[in-house]
């Protein structure tokens, strides 16, 4: 087995503990879509590319695993509504055996 | 009022190509979209990046992608109706429909097809409480008309391409230009990015970075915006300005459709898949990342294959007692309305006397 369990807490501010694999090259954005934690159409809307900040989280825990932001990314951000200090996009964090436990919030829809 | 045989609501991929398969059952078509040139997400989202899974095409840039669509159809000589959004649909006694855009454009049909993909691209407006309460009276997120701001105060925010492009353009064209951007870095075209800090040194545009626009104030009519600077929560800047512009780009909304009585699941259209992806609404068809069904895949040679069947399906409503045998388009060729005509060379049979 190779997943990993993660908690993210969705827009309505519940928590949920997700089995996500490590084994696909999913991203975090990814797994909120394959466990319906977010309603279509409003994340993933670039499909991951780093274009749209639909799928921004603040990150609560295991900041220091994280791989560090690109410049799209941080660029993005940087266009995007509601960002703070531990803001990232979803589609830039894979999942690796690291972030075991790892905890996520999604920022609010930005229309 | 715009008449045709069938309205196609989106003109993304799977639009463009429904013109096509329309056209070989001699179907006319008219296309409507909220924005100002065909393709949908691939030219809105990605017109650069390749595509690997288009049957037939081992890469092809999604622009290039739409380009090709566009010549295909050409023979059908579709109409357009680009920049505006359908708003309304009218069911008439006859059983055909009248739909209406934001701009009240009015066409007609027998049949409509929603092509509409993720939605309508609308921009994206800073989460600033009172914000909707100055729209048109002061704060626009599109620039239709730039003499609108001539000899005026503009605020512009982002830090993307058209932020700056336009900060550029109203330079010349404004008493005064600020450009508002969360960070010092600019993301953009280099010589746009060069072009503003040029502009910013000989007092054209007066650049506030590290910084966003946290309020708006005035009587009815805007007349400054508070501007929050990074790091310095008490610390606002009050900056008088007739016009703000908020440029973050564009996010698709599903939008009026939504409200048309038409069956909605996970913000797509729900269609009888087994069938020919009509609506609950007979006459209203849905086709592409607009419609859901079990097993549905969000793909552009899915959107292809249900606009295909779809004009089967539409062709029989529009005329019940003909029977039409679909034919190969290398034994049939295109005939197109203009009086172009494709076929394949006929092979010459030389008998031997
Ligand atoms: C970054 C990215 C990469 C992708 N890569 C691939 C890939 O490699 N392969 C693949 O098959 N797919 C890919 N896709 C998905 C693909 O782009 C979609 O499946 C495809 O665009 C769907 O086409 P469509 O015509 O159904 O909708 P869209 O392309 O979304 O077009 C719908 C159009 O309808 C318009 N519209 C909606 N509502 C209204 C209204 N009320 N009034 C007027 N206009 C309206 C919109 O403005 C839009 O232009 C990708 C998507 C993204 C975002
Ligand atoms: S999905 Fe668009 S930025 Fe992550």
């Amino acid at each position: 087995m190779s997943d990993i369990k993660i908690t993210i807490i969705d827009r309505e501010g519940e928590a949920h503990v997700v089995d996500a694999p490590t084994d696909m090259n999913m991203n975090l954005m990814e797994v909120v879509r394959s466990h319906e934690l977010a309603p279509e159409g409003t994340i993933g809307i670039c499909g991951g590319m780093a274009m749209c900040a639909s799928c921004q989280c603040y990150v609560l825990s295991h900041h220091h695993l994280l791989s560090e932001k690109s410049f799209e990314e941080e660029d993005m951000l940087d266009q995007a509504f509601y960002v703070e200090d531990n803001s990232r996009l979803g589609c830039q964090i894979f999942m690796t055996k690291e972030l075991e436990g790892l905890a996520v919030k999604l920022a609010p829809e930005s229309t | 009022m715009i008449k045709t045989d069938i309205i196609i609501i989106g003109a993304g991929p799977t639009g463009l190509f429904a013109v096509f398969e329309a056209g070989l059952l001699k179907l006319k078509c008219h296309l409507i979209d909220a924005l100002p040139q065909p393709g949908g997400q691939c030219s809105e989202i990605y017109p650069k990046k390749p595509i690997y899974d288009i049957p037939g095409f081992p890469e092809v840039l999604a622009g290039d992608l739409v380009k090709n669509l566009m010549e295909q159809i050409k023979p059908f000589d579709p109409g357009f109706t680009l920049g505006e959004r359908a708003e309304t649909l009218e069911k008439l006694n006859d059983g055909s429909f009248i739909v209406t855009t934001s701009r009240g454009t009015k066409h007609h049909a027998p049949i409509v097809v929603i092509a509409g993909g993720l939605g309508s691209f609308e921009p994206r407006k800073p989460p600033i409480p009172v914000i909707g309460e100055y729209e048109d009276k002061g704060v626009e997120y599109i620039i239709r008309d730039p003499e609108v701001y001539r000899d005026k105060r503009v605020v512009i925010a982002g830090g993307g391409d058209s932020a700056l492009d336009w900060s550029i353009f109203l330079a010349d064209v404004a008493s005064e230009v600020s450009l508002v951007h969360r960070r010092k870095d600019f993301r953009g075209a280099l010589d746009s990015v060069e072009k503003v800090e040029e502009l910013s040194k000989i007092g054209k545009i007066n650049l506030i970075t590290e910084a966003e626009v946290v309020d708006l104030k005035g009587e009815g009519n805007l007349d400054s915006v508070v501007i929050r600077h990074k790091g310095q929560a008490s610390d606002e800047e009050v900056k008088v300005t007739d016009h703000f512009i908020p440029l973050f780009g564009l996010s698709p909304k599903l939008g009026p459709i939504g409200d048309w009585g038409l069956e909605i699941e996970k913000n797509a259209i729900k269609v009888d898949n087994t069938y020919d992806y009509q609506t609950n609404i007979p006459g209203v068809y849905a086709i592409g990342d607009v419609n859901t069904y079990p097993g549905k895949l969000k793909l552009i040679l899915c959107g292809f294959h249900e606009a295909a069947i779809m004009c089967q399906s539409a062709y029989q409503r529009i005329f019940p007692d003909k029977k039409y045998v679909m034919k190969y388009t290398t034994v049939s060729g295109v005939d197109g309305f203009d009086g172009s005509r494709k076929e394949a060379k006929r092979e010459v049979v030389k008998s031997i006397n």
